[in-house]
């Protein structure tokens, strides 16, 4: 009896789940927002998939419901992953709209064959802080403090974005960090010092503002040697043009500018 | 279940001209009683493992692959996978092969299911992503682990980004497939010889060195090959645990992935590698037993 009713529960949410998708599909000039009575953004309305670095997950999930509820009909998706692996799979066909990188070379591999629309536009700058554990029991100050035998440090591989640019600032700073590990992204470096495995581990300022109080930030002169710049561009395979100039001019404008400094970014 | 036994057994002790008969079909492939059918999807499930290798093959920078495969990370990777391999496989024997053999013949009279329940958690490693038991591992092992935070204070010893660290990861992912082949291997052989060699007046470990390891011998190699190539092939517990360092824990497979990053025809070549050294094992290393001809 009760299986039954859940049967029949289940079955109502599917149907209405597949009636929502039919009308989302219907989109185009249709009636998705013929109640906001705003015929243009109707028009505009539909998905939108948008490929972004990793380190833009909270920034442009946060984005996404604002762009979503100021534009009726819209439904953004993200893929979210290392740039070069995004980049890799424009290049390959992926089906994507807007694409935004954590760096300038990756966004080349894009732009070189000639797959976006217009020039890429810088929207962020990200740069690298010492993440230790909250207050500092190893008392790190400096990439210098780094070099101590009794500390465990954990970077990124110079292959990787975070990696070239930990490269860059150890160079500035004229230091070998002896890391025990060079890890493939970020946020597994972040782990490995929230985890308590480490005892510091270089990331980004906004890895560590994510972070939520788990791990601190110390800053150090030589970050400004290796400033990232974020640039983002609609690509030539979108199939609503229109849509992913308006996320673009949205990430861009005041409302992004807010959204992504609060995370630790800074503007370029 | 009797009635097929019996069928079977039926069969095997037919009459000599039908037996041959039927082993010279077998010979010839004709497929006695194969619905022809199932050619369309085994033909497609072979594609599907075959091709992407193929898709390898045809990447390949076959020009560039002798510098490729002979960089200093190549060949440090390549020594670390073979070394650790070596010493997660015998891990898995020592350890893994008497606990095959508990599963398989051991008896807990006061508590029936406690076999069982060992066994359900033996089994794990085979269906967690290898990920989960890298996490599994840093938080048992590691800085503030239940065992980490012990050995760290009472020893100094700390096992994350250590070769150690690496060997435990293939352990723990590889061991199951030993403990699988094995356990299987020891319920196939049954215990009538042991018991034969008991009556005549052999001590258990007499009639298991003597008896039982010779009949689960293939089953045994067939376990080890599998553990081996397990190790080799290893990813994600290594990454979660062990970090990456040249020549420390970056084995083949981390290398591959981190090489996939910035330069495709090197991951290529060392995928390739990969793939050689896989079927070199399979190869070299299978029993009989795998080739259903028992």
């Amino acid at each position: 009896m009760n299986t039954r009713s859940a049967y029949r529960a289940a079955g109502a949410v599917v149907s209405a789940a597949a009636l929502g998708l039919l009308a989302a599909c219907g989109g185009g000039g249709g009636d998705a927002g013929g109640e906001a009575g705003q015929g243009d953004q109707a028009q505009a309305g539909g998905p939108l998939t948008v490929f972004a670095a990793a380190s833009l997950t909270g920034t442009f999930e946060e984005l996404e419901r604002e762009f979503e509820a100021a534009n009726p009909g819209t439904d953004v998706t993200f893929n979210f992953a290392g740039s070069s692996t995004l980049a890799q799979q424009i290049t390959q066909g992926a089906p994507a709209d807007v694409f935004a990188s954590a760096d300038q070379s990756n966004m080349d591999k894009v732009t070189e064959p000639e797959l976006t629309e217009g020039e890429p536009t810088l929207f962020a700058t990200n740069t690298l802080q010492i993440a230790v554990a909250p207050q500092n029991p190893k008392d790190v100050t400096s990439l210098e403090t780094l070099t101590q035998p009794d500390l465990r440090t954990v970077i990124c591989a110079p292959q990787v974005p975070c990696g070239a640019a930990t490269e860059r600032v150890e160079q500035a700073a004229g230091v070998d960090i002896p890391a025990v590990s060079e890890e493939q992204d970020v946020k597994a470096v972040l782990q490995k010092v929230q985890t308590g495995n480490a005892d510091a581990g270089l990331v980004y300022k906004t890895d560590v503002a994510a972070s939520g109080g788990q791990v601190e930030g110390v800053d150090f002169p030589q970050a400004s040697e290796a400033v990232n710049d974020y640039p983002i561009a609609v690509l030539k395979s979108t199939r609503n043009a229109e849509l992913a100039q308006r996320w673009v001019e949205f990430v861009t404008g005041d409302e992004g500018k807010r959204v992504l400094e609060a995370a630790g970014f800074g503007s370029p | 279940m009797t009635a097929a036994r019996t069928g079977l057994g039926d069969l095997e002790e037919a009459p000599g001209p039908g037996r041959r008969r039927e082993r010279a079909a077998d010979r010839h492939g004709t497929g006695v009683g194969l619905p022809a059918w199932m050619w369309f999807p085994a033909a497609l499930g072979f594609l599907l493992i075959a091709l992407p290798v193929f898709g390898l093959l045809w990447e390949a920078d076959w020009a560039e692959m002798p510098s490729l495969l002979t960089s200093p990370a190549a060949l440090s990777a390549l020594r670390l996978s073979l070394l650790t391999a070596a010493v997660s496989t015998t891990l898995c024997l020592l350890f893994g092969g008497p606990l095959a053999v508990v599963l398989a013949r051991g008896r807990i009279n006061r508590f029936p299911g406690l076999m069982r329940a060992i066994r359900s958690i033996v089994l794990l490693p085979l269906v967690l992503p290898p990920v989960v038991g890298g996490l599994a591992l840093l938080f048992l092992l590691g800085a503030r682990g239940l065992v980490g935070q012990g050995l760290n204070t009472a020893f100094g010893i700390f096992i994350p980004f250590t070769t150690i660290a690496v060997i435990l990861a293939q352990t723990f992912v590889a061991m199951p497939f030993l403990i699988v082949a094995l356990e299987g291997a020891l319920r196939t052989a049954g215990e009538r010889y042991e018991a034969t060699a008991a009556t005549l007046g052999a001590s258990p470990a007499l009639a298991f060195r003597r008896v039982t390891v010779p009949l689960v011998l293939p089953g045994l190699a067939s376990g080890l090959v599998l553990a081996f190539a397990r190790c080799m092939g290893e990813f994600g517990a290594t990454i979660a645990f062990a970090g990456s360092l040249e020549g420390t824990t970056r084995t083949l497979p981390l290398l591959v992935y981190l090489q996939g990053e910035t330069d495709i025809a090197g991951a290529v070549a060392l995928s390739l590698l990969l793939v050689v050294v896989s079927l070199i094992v399979i190869v070299v290393g299978r029993p009989r037993g795998t080739d259903g001809q028992r």
